[in-house]
């Protein structure tokens, strides 16, 4: 049964080539997307536990020999990170049901959403270098469809930047890859990570890592490299919204999280220096950005350049408290950036504007909505309760023990930042006078928009008291970041 | 002729760079396709011109090319043939929409401020 950790990546490819065919019939449409995710939740979720009873799963391709076929590996950090795409992706999809509109459910909108999970998924767990390019175009590709899927003028002027963006970093990972190979002339993550500790990273590994850096960077949106994302963003319809926010830019975290920890971990002082500058600046630019403006979703497309800049910092520091912080901050900002752009999707359904000086009074007709997006809103800054103060306590805590005490403190003063910026949209939106409101607010559509989101805020919730049970999962990925010999001896030696 | 390709390849990725700088849209998009022909030459070049047959088994031949480059080549292409076909299709599309190609002319918009 070795082939079971394939199963998170198969499923959605699958199902989403049944979803080409009768495309007209939402019912066939809605059923089957809902069917394929929850049969994916649940390999995900058995994939979780067999991970942490047994180690690292990997499995070659055509039972080739470790180095010389395609590796797939799920370890914690990719098992954990799969389950949770897996899980906004459901409450996204069931979002949209009421939000994306007919006209697009019809035109392929539903096979988007699952090849973007394939090429998720596919990323998140693929142990080889230019398969994680070819798993990126994946969902770069279903990421245009559905981008540009419904051709307003906003969408397509907004999209060619966003294509044009990443053809550019595409070519430039292509280019780094091809330099890896030169040097190395292995494209197994595993056999490269050997590699350079046998040569022991000379001047051009070090060149090819801040290549990497660039081009991952580019995908996550880190400090000169984020200016893509704030206009390309605000084009799409918010579910589309969400699952961009939540799962994009965490796939170039997560990449720069691999090889950071992976290949490129005997320079430490030149890469992981520049990483952590970067990060900082990157916080500063999104903090900047999300006092800014006073338009609903920027402020929240703000934040997720901020998270980026704290999950890096967490990478940055290479000891396990670090990690493990950096592990748990990378979840928890994938549920909430999620569950964030819903509960804004419906204030921006009920006003019916963006603009925040619009807005007013929401707190005596949506009262549910209201408290819900002000846990959501606590649960981002990191009130200790919620979700997002273990992550950044570890992080904090790992900045401390690795000396970085001003940077560290510059995290602490920049979740103050992330509060004001959300608190906001509360005080404006829902407090004060009754402002604008939208004539077509129809009760059972917004109660089924509500519902999805409430229960993902609570699963943000359940996330934050219960990290007591979570914590030994982010320990086993966290030991596996800091411990590379772990992954390459699972690849290497077949694992089992 | 290392030398020679590496030359190339800067050349090509010279062209695309000014070429994506540039205002028409078209001649981004012909700049986006000689980037992508010249990381594919690099791939070639990275993989080394070392031996002389193609990577095809044959009787008494030893001396093979790395057909690793081959195959990674051959994925990279046909990727960048379908965005670029995505790409050149929503060009058009945004044309008929926008009434433009300049991309001077394609910022800001009408629901911002």
């Amino acid at each position: 049964m070795n082939n079971f950790l394939l199963l998170p990546v198969l499923i959605p490819f699958f199902f989403g080539m049944f979803l080409i065919f009768n495309q007209k019939r939402l019912a066939y449409q809605r059923i089957t997307v809902m069917l394929g995710l929850i049969l994916a939740i649940i390999s995900a979720t058995a994939l979780v536990f067999k991970v942490y009873q047994d180690g690292p799963q990997t499995v070659t391709f055509g039972s080739w020999p470790a180095p010389f076929g395609i590796t797939m590996v799920s370890d914690m950090v990719s098992a954990l990170l799969v389950l949770t795409t897996l899980v906004l992706a459901f409450f996204i999809v069931w979002y949209g049901f009421e939000s994306i509109g007919k006209e697009r459910e019809r035109f392929f909108y539903y096979p988007g959403v699952m090849f973007i999970i394939t090429g998720v998924n596919g990323a998140f767990t693929t142990g080889d270098i230019f398969n994680l390019f070819v798993f990126f175009e994946v969902l770069l590709m279903a990421s245009y469809l559905l981008i540009v899927l419904g051709g307003e003028k906003a969408q397509l002027r907004e999209s060619i930047k966003y294509i044009l963006v990443n053809v550019l970093s595409s070519a430039f990972f292509v280019i780094t890859v091809a330099f890896l190979y030169s040097v190395v002339g292995t494209l197994s993550m595993a056999d490269i990570s050997l590699k350079i500790a046998e040569i022991n990273q000379p001047g051009i590994i070090t060149v090819i890592a801040v290549m990497f850096l660039m081009v991952f960077g580019m995908k996550a949106a880190i400090f000169p490299l984020y200016f893509w994302l704030p206009s390309a963003y605000s084009a799409p319809p918010i579910p589309v919204l969400a699952l961009f926010g939540a799962l994009l830019t965490k796939v170039g975290v997560y990449a720069i999280m691999r090889t950071y920890t992976l290949f490129f971990t005997h320079d430490l002082a030149y890469t992981h220096e520049l990483l952590l500058i970067l990060s900082i600046v990157t916080i500063i630019a999104g903090c900047i950005g999300a006092l800014a403006h006073f338009d609903v979703k920027q402020i929240i497309i703000y934040n997720i350049v901020i998270a980026v800049g704290v999950i890096l910092f967490g990478v940055a520091q290479m000891n396990q408290i670090g990690l493990e912080g950096a592990m748990f901050y990378l979840v928890h900002d994938m549920i909430i950036k999620a569950a964030l752009f819903m509960l804004v999707g419906i204030v921006i359904y009920v006003t019916g504007t963006t603009n925040l000086r619009k807005m007013g009074g929401l707190m005596k007709t949506y009262p549910a909505l209201g408290w819900f997006y002000l846990i959501a809103a606590f649960g981002l800054a990191g009130v200790p309760p919620l979700s997002g103060f273990v992550g950044k306590l570890l992080i904090v805590q790992g900045g401390f023990q690795a000396g970085n005490i001003w940077t560290s403190i510059l995290i602490l003063a920049s979740s103050l930042v992330v509060l004001l910026s959300v608190m906001r949209i509360f005080i404006y939106a829902f407090w004060g006078e009754q402002g604008q409101v939208s004539k077509q607010v129809n009760k059972t559509v917004y109660h089924r928009m509500f519902f999805p989101t409430m229960l993902l805020v609570l699963v943000s919730i359940f996330y934050g008291v219960g990290t007591e049970w979570i914590t030994p999962l982010m320990e086993e990925a966290a030991k596996i970041l800091v411990e590379p010999s772990i992954y390459t001896d699972a690849v290497m030696k077949g694992g089992n | 002729m290392e030398i020679i390709m590496a030359f190339v390849c800067g050349f090509l990725f010279m062209a695309a760079i000014y070429l994506i700088l540039s205002r028409s849209l078209l001649r981004i998009i012909i700049g986006t396709g000689l980037l992508s022909h010249g990381a594919h030459l690099l791939i070639l070049t990275m993989g080394s011109f070392k031996g002389s047959a193609p990577p095809v088994l044959t009787d008494g031949v030893t001396d093979y090319v790395d057909p690793i480059p081959q195959a990674l080549i051959l994925t990279a292409i046909v990727i960048s043939f379908g965005v670029t076909a995505f790409f050149l299709v929503l060009a058009y599309r945004a044309y008929q929409e926008l009434k433009t190609d300049d991309m001077t002319l394609m910022k800001g918009s009408e629901d911002h401020e």
